[in-house]
């Protein structure tokens, strides 16, 4: 996308990867609302993705946060890094959090004392994926509350199958209704364990939406879903019509042969991801890696 | 679109019906998880709590706000998931006579009840839609509870035009949510 020389430590870096997490949808996202927006006929829904893409330019020309709840920032490095990585990623989120600004959002669990710069005991949150490759990249997902909080694991039993694991994650997103802020991405785990599950709905959210999924059978259920949720009549925000999703992701993964593992992550309408790659020829900034 | 000017009058709420797109201008404030927990805990113990949740129209938004020179600026605010509140909402409704709520997701029939009891409205903002909604809200009249944090302060507002607004509640025991709930398809 665009291309930043060095020397640029890696804090800013950062500020740089949340200011436009935050202030530019990803354009495969923008492209789902805007085709969403030509086929929803429910005037009171088509009122809302109006709203929701007048925003969205509204958000990129002035530089703002596209949503108030500028979320949690989770943190993917991929390639080569080495552990000091973590306190400059640490250092780049305070550092943003009054630059942009971000909102306030991390609190005690217990006490909800807010640490006033978004970091704190666990925070932030940085997974890692070493590779042999010469770069390092970081992206950045933003997950909001309001999606996060109607999160579900379902422990299935293996003879449930498909139709109950369709069936679970219709039930996830249509009990939600409202409240997770549709038409979003609805990213789903099979398989893993109880905590691999729910890591892996969450990644499904990272991936473009119209890349299709190599594996044919997930392609199949991801399709399968789209279609049924949005054929469920929820429609955006709750308030009914024909958009309920923009698209559904599928993780597997091997599990124990007693388990069958479903996680639903849903992803608000606003999924802000951003990834920037850190090479000898500089910092190279995109909205759509793979991890 | 309708064009509303707050505060909004009994006949004014009863005429409003489900599905009607309005903006209004005039006195918001915010008020989330924490304000509602602690406006029942003030009043529980007999502490004066802040004059302007009385009759209020009740943004439930934790905005993001910026301090210049001295002033208070609002950066973006949209709404957030109401749902959260239900617990909470009907007992603040009766307590300090809300009118109108703005938030997202809907709420329970426990305040659908509560709001037909005290003539009260739930009007739905569009998630998200935070830098567009925040240009209804550019005079930022004060803030109380600040120690509560940016998210979860009262935040006041002279707002203007705030909009649209979808009338998704109304006073007459009517919820869009419900209408959409009874009328999903599963299989």
């Amino acid at each position: 996308m665009s291309m930043i020389k060095l020397p640029e430590s890696i804090e800013d870096t950062v500020v740089n990867l949340l200011r436009l997490a935050n202030t530019k949808l990803p354009t495969d996202i923008g492209w789902a609302l805007e085709a969403a927006a030509a086929w929803e006929t429910n005037p009171i829904a088509h009122s809302q993705l109006g709203a929701i893409m007048d925003n969205v330019k509204k958000a990129e020309v002035l530089g703002r946060p596209m949503c108030q709840d500028t979320g949690i920032p989770i943190f993917y490095v991929r390639g080569k890094f080495d552990s000091s990585i973590a306190k400059d990623i640490a250092a780049g989120v305070s550092k943003a959090t009054k630059t942009i600004p971000l909102r306030p959002n991390t609190v005690d669990p217990l006490t909800r004392k807010n640490s006033g710069d978004n970091l704190g005991n666990g925070m932030p949150i940085i997974h890692y994926i070493p590779t042999d490759d010469d770069f390092t990249e970081i992206t950045v997902l933003l997950k909001g509350a309001g999606s996060e909080n109607m999160t579900r694991l379902g422990m299935l039993n293996p003879a449930d199958g498909v139709d109950e694991i369709k069936k679970f994650v219709t039930d996830a997103v249509l009990d939600a209704g409202g409240r997770p802020c549709p038409p979003g991405i609805v990213g789903v785990g099979i398989g893993g364990t109880a905590d691999e599950c729910v890591a892996m709905a969450k990644t499904a959210l990272i991936r473009v939406l119209d890349e299709d999924n190599p594996d044919p059978v997930l392609k199949r259920l991801e399709e399968d879903l789209f279609i049924k949720l949005n054929g469920s009549g929820l429609g955006p925000m709750g308030l009914g019509g024909s958009t309920t999703v923009l698209a559904v992701k599928i993780n597997t993964a091997f599990c124990h042969t007693a388990s069958l593992p479903v996680a639903v992550n849903i992803g608000c309408w606003a999924t802000r991801r951003a990834s920037v790659r850190i090479s000898d020829k500089g910092s190279e900034y995109s909205q759509g890696a793979k991890l | 679109m309708r064009s509303l000017r707050l505060p909004m009058s009994p006949d004014v709420i009863s005429s409003l019906k489900v599905g009607e797109v309005i903006s209004i201008s005039g006195q918001v404030i915010t008020g989330r998880d924490e304000m509602h927990m602690r406006a029942i805990e003030y009043s529980d113990e007999g502490k004066p709590v802040p004059e302007c949740i009385r009759n209020s129209t009740l943004y439930h938004c934790g905005p993001i706000m910026l301090k210049t020179d001295g002033v208070w600026h609002v950066i973006v605010a949209g709404p957030t998931t109401s749902a959260r509140m239900n617990k909470l909402e009907p007992e603040v409704i009766r307590r300090f006579a809300i009118k109108a709520i703005i938030g997202k997701g809907g709420m329970s029939p426990d305040v659908l009840g509560a709001m037909k009891e005290m003539g009260c409205i739930y009007l739905a903002a569009t998630g998200g839609a935070a830098v567009s909604l925040a240009e209804g809200l550019s005079r930022v009249t004060g803030v109380e509870w600040e120690d509560l944090g940016m998210a979860e302060a009262i935040w006041k507002f002279q707002a203007e035009n705030l909009g649209p607004l979808i009338v998704a509640m109304d006073c007459h025991g009517n919820s869009l949510y419900d209408e959409v709930k009874k009328k999903l398809i599963r299989d």
